[in-house]
């Protein structure tokens, strides 16, 4: 009906100097979006200009009944593909009334190891592929697969073309562009091994900021999905057998690594991961023993291993980092479901403070 | 992470004044139901993706699939496409670049992960992409773009897949560059119903009337997939492939377009790119397209792709004698060519079906049963082109292309060979 649509597509800004802002916040299973409206009386730049609010933690597992009021920050800014004009998105975090940061609450802490002046100095860059998959409504199989049945084995979908390879692009696609009019820094898209999971990157980014669009980008696709009648699922390990998994595999790297003489640094980098292998494996997602078997471009979840171009490693260095002598390196760790503030901040601390 | 792009300035959270809240009502998504298509498989529903939904939603994810990006931002999308494993399947994945390109050498190479696709082992894993050709994203829009590109392992060779390095030589070889090598391929393609791998159109289990009606027919009982041909047609206008026609085929179902004439080895890089086309169109119709060159046993005509080659001696006066010296060429290196022009052919050149059989070589002037055709306005006006009839709809045209070159330029028979092959051929070259 065109009715609803030509209001849903109102463009406001000659009647009105008022904006929309969605507020958007992490629930209480630390991967749950939340998100409700507000109006503004005009545009906004900065996010010092946006009042804190609150919601309902009881609704979202984040606060008892009786003392409910959860109070969300707003933190970073982005522009409204569904809505656009002047209509923003705004990135919040979950405080307590008293001001402590709420247990779910993974970014204050993240913020404060980007602060440390050490951390800063070395202006820490992330460049994050999200992999996702999407499942049919109703049954949760994945998009594209035969009811009860499965496809052919993985070997085509990678990358793939074609009606019978490739399944969901048009989501693929739609949130390529609606993250790029948003202002998130997406730098591609790519159909991945299993059929109907797919990826997408955000960065080089730096520090807390790589998180921000993060989880503003994986909002933008979960409204899209929406909107498709797909549902998103970030589970690690979505399909059991002989399937991919999906991962968040984390690029970085600091001032020092980008510089002549980096590969040094990176080695000392790595090895000080690998000392630290458990507390980082145990903060990169729920279920990730399931994905990390060894097999499946995965190294074992018990084994430490790095590499260069070898992508069965836990740590995979680029052939032209090595070739340059400075780059970066990729920690193929984290599940899909990780938190990135948690995984940012965590590979940031363990490589530039922490002192075996 | 190769690129330097600006970073996003890290935003420091600061304390508000104390905001004036109205209640805090959770927002209620509208949920968007999309009325499912036919009853038949869940498959069938992911069209929803691009569809129009009929009840009282609109489609917002078309609207920020045709979202135009130039008025916020210079950054562009560009499609690296390349050829997979199998030698026939096509790959690609997306990157964006922070402002327009005009030409292939401004583009970063790049890497994909080369044991996805049968192409490098998990251990050492990265295949290097080198950009070789841009055109238009017809899908996108915009300054975006699509980029044929070719592989190489790190250490810079060709990887065994790549059949573009080889061709590239044979056409920067001075004799050949002199002659101005023209390729017009004719692509033949047939459309499949997904899950059931049945020709569309054809009623499931059973087979339509036999071929004679079909051939540029026109008629809801004639012609199957019209929309499909129709839009690559336009797309690749807009990418800027050298698409020169379109026409219904034989067998219904199946299909043809035509590119060139291109000069050297463009004619390979537009004839991979109207395939990626192709079959980016297919997958958005929800129908396979498959470019195997006998789908369907028995009385139906096979898949081709014909090649007309012509050189500047071959269009200038007197050309129709360099053509028939070629032709000679070709009729000594048949073998060779037919091993390079196609797997399962020989389901396909059986001797009928408008084809030649597969052992023999033979021409003639309008004579679509032979290997070679040469048109009736080229023998008349005694200079012109020639078809090879011989390659199939799977053959890979840098091979194809640079190998007519090779045999009809570069290599030379044995005076006794060649004396021997005009007389079977009754050739007086």
């Amino acid at each position: 009906m065109s009715a609803l649509a030509d209001l849903i597509n109102l463009d406001l800004s000659d009647s009105s100097e008022k904006i929309i802002a969605e507020y958007i916040w992490i629930g209480g299973s630390g991967l749950d979006m939340r998100s409700k409206a507000r109006t503004l009386p005009g545009p906004v730049k900065d996010p010092s200009e946006l009042p804190k609010w609150n919601y309902d933690g009881s609704s979202t597992g984040q606060a008892p009944g009786e003392d409910s009021e959860v109070i969300i920050y707003p933190q970073a800014i982005f522009k409204d593909p569904f809505r656009k004009g002047n209509n923003i998105l705004v990135m919040c975090d979950a405080y307590t009334p008293a001001g402590e940061p709420i247990p779910t609450n993974k970014r204050h802490a993240a913020a404060k190891i980007f602060s440390d002046p050490s951390v800063a100095a070395e202006e820490t860059w992330y460049g994050i592929e999200q992999e996702y998959t999407l499942l049919q409504k109703d049954i949760k199989w994945p998009v594209g697969w035969p009811v009860g049945g499965f496809p052919g084995p993985q070997g085509p979908y990678y990358c793939g073309v074609g009606a019978d390879k490739a399944f969901g692009r048009d989501i693929v696609d739609s949130h390529y562009k609606a993250c790029l009019y948003a202002g998130i820094n997406v730098s591609g898209t790519n159909g991945e091994v299993m059929p109907g999971q797919w990826e997408f990157q955000v960065g080089p980014t730096v520090g807390i900021a790589a998180a921000d669009q993060v989880w503003v980008a994986r909002y933008i696709l979960e409204r899209i999905t929406e909107l498709a009648g797909v549902v998103l699922s970030l589970d690690p390990k979505p399909i059991p057998g002989d399937w991919n998994g999906a991962g968040a595999h984390t690029n970085y790297s600091t001032k020092s690594m980008r510089e002549d003489g980096g590969y040094e640094v990176i080695k000392k980098a790595i090895e000080k991961l690998g000392l630290r292998h458990k507390e980082h494996i145990s903060a990169y997602g729920e279920g990730n023993e399931r994905r990390l078997t060894g097999k499946h471009e995965t190294a074992d979840i018990n084994t430490f291993l790095w590499g260069v171009a070898n992508r069965g490693a836990s740590i995979r260095v680029g052939r032209d980092t090595e070739q340059a002598g400075k780059g970066y390196f990729e920690d193929r760790r984290p599940a899909s479901n990780m938190d990135p503030y948690t995984v940012t901040s965590m590979i940031a601390e363990t490589t530039i403070l922490w002192k075996p | 992470m190769a690129q330097i792009l600006a970073a996003s300035p890290t935003c420091q959270m600061r304390l508000a004044k104390p905001s004036s809240i109205a209640s805090s009502k959770l927002w209620n998504s509208v949920v968007l139901k999309q009325k499912k298509q036919s009853s038949s498989s869940k498959v069938r529903s992911i069209k929803v993706m691009a569809l129009q939904s009929d009840n009282s939603t609109i489609n917002r994810v078309e609207s920020l699939l045709n979202l135009d990006t130039k008025p916020f931002t210079d950054r562009i999308i560009a499609e690296y496409i390349w050829i997979g494993g199998s030698g026939i399947d096509l790959r690609s994945k997306s990157r964006t670049l922070e402002k327009p390109v005009e030409d292939p050498s401004e583009l970063p190479k790049w890497n994909y992960d080369g044991s996805s696709t049968g192409q490098a082992p998990g251990e050492d894993s990265e295949v290097i992409l080198y950009p070789q050709a841009i055109f238009r994203d017809p899908f996108r829009g915009g300054n975006n773009i699509l980029v044929i590109c070719d592989t190489y392992t790190p250490a810079g060779e060709p990887i065994p897949t790549n059949k573009r390095a080889r061709a590239a030589e044979i056409f920067s070889n001075k004799k050949v560059n002199e002659e101005i090598p023209w390729f017009g391929i004719e692509q033949e393609y047939t459309l499949l119903q997904p899950n059931v791998n049945w020709p569309l159109g054809w009623p499931v289990g059973a087979y339509p009337g036999p071929q004679g009606p079909y051939y540029c027919g026109v008629g809801a009982e004639k012609s199957w997939g019209r929309d499909i041909s129709d839009a690559h047609y336009k797309a690749c206008l807009y990418a800027g492939i050298n698409i020169s026609g379109t026409n219904g085929e034989v067998m219904p179902g199946q299909w043809e377009f035509q590119v060139g004439p291109s000069v050297g080895i463009e004619a390979g890089d537009h004839v991979w790119c109207a395939r990626y086309l192709l079959e980016r169109i297919t997958e958005q119709a929800g129908v396979v397209l498959t470019l195997d060159p006998k789908p369907i046993e028995g009385d139906w005509n096979g898949a081709g792709c014909h090649t007309n080659y012509s050189t500047k001696s071959m269009r200038e006066d007197g050309g129709f004698e360099v053509i028939k010296k070629a032709i000679l060429n070709l009729s000594l290196r048949h073998m060779e060519h037919i091993s390079a022009y196609g797997e399962g052919n020989e389901r396909r050149l059986t001797g009928k079906h408008e084809t030649a059989s597969i052992d023999q070589f033979s021409w003639g002037v309008a004579n679509r049963g032979c290997s070679i055709r040469v048109g009736r306005d080229t023998e008349k006006k005694g200079k012109g082109y020639l078809e090879d009839r011989r390659p199939a709809s799977n053959m890979d045209p840098y091979i194809v292309t640079s190998l007519l070159a090779e045999t009809t330029l570069l290599w030379e028979p044995t005076l006794e060979a060649e004396a021997l092959a005009a007389q079977k051929l009754s050739l007086k070259v």
